[in-house]
């Protein structure tokens, strides 16, 4: 190697600059063209593999929709239990990923009563903080109109909750639920503040935000979701909106059916029947 | 065993869910704290780029104060997330259409915005202090030098050169970081008391009399303790930029308070029973009639009468705590006060802070005043006092 194709140290140097430049310039460009929005958005993770609960199912196949029909509930709440042990909700009357309004108009009163079941009362009626009752309180009263609201996550097509989380760990799935990666949550409750149904609640325990999933571990495998099937009534209906003689298709097409808060913008999925202006 | 939840009583109709408060007063902290942080910068700004003379016996205490109140702004958060190991998933994996994703990098970029105004604000005092030592501090200064230890004209004439940059780069990035933390209450929807398009705006000149008013207080005391006098020009200065904050920051709350009533949209006859019973006294009595009103109407007593002396001092000092107390007020009205109004706008709660644990009085006053401890030890490291035989840049 003759002197003067020898590169000098000043050139070497130079040289290594450019590379760390343009390894800069990579990493950065990199990012640009989407590779940082890839490791970013965690919407469609948990579709990948052997992370997803059932591995033959395929959730571009199915868009699940939920319907409650208020004019058949009773009230007896054993959704609210079921739905408890099944998910291992936090056993205290004040914390539901699903629960039930009771309303009444009483004679002679110009506005409506409303209560659930973290209502003293009520709490009392029960006895524990882990049955749930409605109290015998209009026995003596008379009572012009009463009806019962089953509550639940509406699973938004535009969720505010999944809009406002900062890492991702909320998202919306490919067949219409929202789930939480508890893995991933850090338990700000930005979400919680979010929803505008008070759909969701925070685990102490866990630390992490908890809401309903209409049973997503059973609905991929080819079951109800717990409340639809311990209602005694038939209040809650559940199925795939794209089969259309699927029980939901059947009561959308059927009924004239309204969602809460429709002036969210969040298009809420829970579809009503028998609910009155009181209700939101 | 303490149960793990507390759970609020309340009256009317709420979700049952709404029933454990979820977010505490550290989380009204949390704004207090990045509200002070702009505030004082704005004051450093004042003087370093629009050139207020009067203002520079406390310009060097403002980027102090501002740095080490920033350090601790992260910690009300951190001790309220269910994961804090997890918090950097923020900043690792952001999710951009969260306004709470973005927290990480402004909070990041303006603490080493602040560090490097501050390293090149205090670099001919480190120079001077490496020089002249020799114990462990001497090491410690020229450690801080970087090598560097040029105080020619010419090396002078770059360092303004920088701190006048960096200092116009964070009169946005202070007001941004500040602007957006009311923007994460603004763009909430579920909430009618929170969704106002002038959250951020209030939350912008609140911050800016907060951190102004706590220059006032820190300067008065840092006087007192080293027996010397107040410098009346300097304290008149921030007097005034107090007046003319605090009368934008009335207009612009009122407006968003009018605009809530003149709607009148679903649910404001429950807002309206909460801030004419609960709210009352924290709302109208203490945020306002005390907190700003008086303050206002003082200082342009003040002003008008040309009041000068331990008179000013006194007064200004006085309406400065008022001012301080008002926007902590303001935090608590609107985090809590949010959270007390239910969403289904036919009920309130009422959330009651626990004195001890996490989460608790007891720790919001230890980390309100954590920054002043921390800025009490950088000042013996940093001296910022304008009428020392100094160091610092003029």
């Amino acid at each position: 190697m003759t002197k003067d194709s020898k590169p000098t140290l000043a050139a070497r140097r130079a040289f290594l600059a450019k590379l760390g430049g343009a390894a800069t310039g990579a990493a950065v460009g990199a990012a640009a063209l989407g590779i940082l929005p890839a490791a970013s958005a965690r919407t469609e993770a948990p579709s990948a593999g052997a992370s997803f609960p059932t591995k033959d199912y395929d959730w571009t196949k199915h868009q699940w929709g939920f319907g409650v029909d208020a004019n058949k509930c009773i009230g007896c709440l054993r959704c609210v239990e079921a739905c408890k042990k099944e998910n291992d909700v936090p056993g205290n009357a004040h914390q539901f990923r699903t629960w039930v309004e009771r309303y009444v108009y009483l004679e002679g009163e110009d506005h409506v009563r409303i209560d659930s079941h973290q209502d003293p009362v009520n709490i009392a009626a029960s006895g524990s903080e882990k049955e749930y009752r409605f109290a015998n309180r209009y026995k003596d009263a008379k009572v012009d109109k009463g009806f019962f609201v089953p509550k639940l996550c509406n699973q938004c097509t535009h969720p505010a909750c999944v809009q406002v989380c900062p890492v991702g760990a909320t998202y919306r799935t490919k067949d219409g639920v929202v789930l939480v990666d508890p893995t991933y949550c850090i338990g700000c409750r930005y979400c919680v503040q979010a929803c505008p149904y008070g759909a969701r609640l925070f685990n102490e325990e866990k630390g992490v935000a908890d809401k309903c999933t209409w049973c997503y571990h059973r609905i991929t495998k080819g079951l109800q979701p717990a409340c639809v099937e311990v209602c005694p009534v038939g209040a809650r209906v559940f199925g795939d909106q794209k089969d259309k003689e699927s029980p939901i298709s059947l009561f959308i097409r059927n009924n004239r059916v309204q969602v809460l808060r429709p002036e969210s913008g969040n298009a809420p999925n829970v579809f009503y029947v028998g609910i009155d202006k009181e209700v939101n | 065993m303490e149960p793990v939840i507390h759970f609020a009583p309340y009256t009317g109709w709420v979700y049952p869910n709404e029933t454990v408060f979820e977010w505490s007063v550290l989380i009204a902290l949390y704004p207090y704290l990045t509200g002070l942080v702009a505030g004082a910068f704005t004051v450093s700004s004042l003087y370093q780029v629009f050139g207020f003379e009067r203002l520079k016996p406390v310009a060097h205490l403002a980027l102090l104060t501002s740095l080490c109140f920033m350090v601790f702004v992260p910690l009300p958060l951190l001790l309220h997330l269910g994961h804090p190991e997890r918090a950097f998933n923020s900043t690792l994996t952001p999710h951009w259409t969260s306004a709470m994703a973005m927290f990480g990098y402004f909070a990041s970029f303006y603490v080493a915005l602040l560090i490097v105004e501050a390293w090149f604000a205090y670099r001919p005092f480190i120079v001077q202090q490496a020089q002249q030592r020799t114990d462990l501090l001497g090491r410690f200064y020229r450690l801080l030098t970087l090598g560097s230890n040029d105080l020619s004209e010419h090396a002078m004439g770059y360092d303004r050169k920088w701190i006048f940059a960096l200092a116009v780069t964070g009169i946005p990035a202070a007001h941004g970081l500040h602007g957006y933390v009311g923007f994460m209450y603004g763009s909430l929807k579920s909430r009618e008391w929170w969704a106002s398009d002038l959250m951020p705006v209030i939350f912008l000149f609140s911050a800016i009399i907060s951190g102004v008013a706590l220059l006032v207080v820190l300067y008065v005391a840092s006087c007192k303790l080293r027996k010397i006098p107040i410098d009346a020009a300097c304290v008149k200065g921030l007097a005034y930029t107090i007046w003319a904050f605090i009368m934008i920051a009335i207009v612009m709350e009122a407006l968003a308070f009018a605009n809530l009533v003149y709607k009148g949209r679903e649910g404001i006859e429950m807002i309206l029973e909460y801030v004419t019973g609960p709210l009352l006294i924290p709302y109208f009595l203490l945020q306002f009639a005390i907190g700003m009103i008086a303050p206002l109407l003082w200082l342009s007593y003040m002003i008008w009468r040309g009041t000068t002396g331990k008179a000013l001092i006194a007064g200004v000092t006085v309406c400065a705590c008022l001012v301080l107390f008002s926007v902590f007020m303001m935090r608590w009205n609107v985090v809590i006060g949010g959270q007390e109004i239910s969403k289904t706008g036919k009920g309130l709660l009422s959330y009651h802070m626990p004195f001890f644990g996490k989460e608790g009085a007891l720790v919001t006053i230890i980390l309100t005043l954590a920054p002043i401890a921390m800025l009490f030890g950088l000042t013996r490291l940093f001296p910022p006092w304008a009428d020392d035989a100094t160091h610092a840049h003029s």
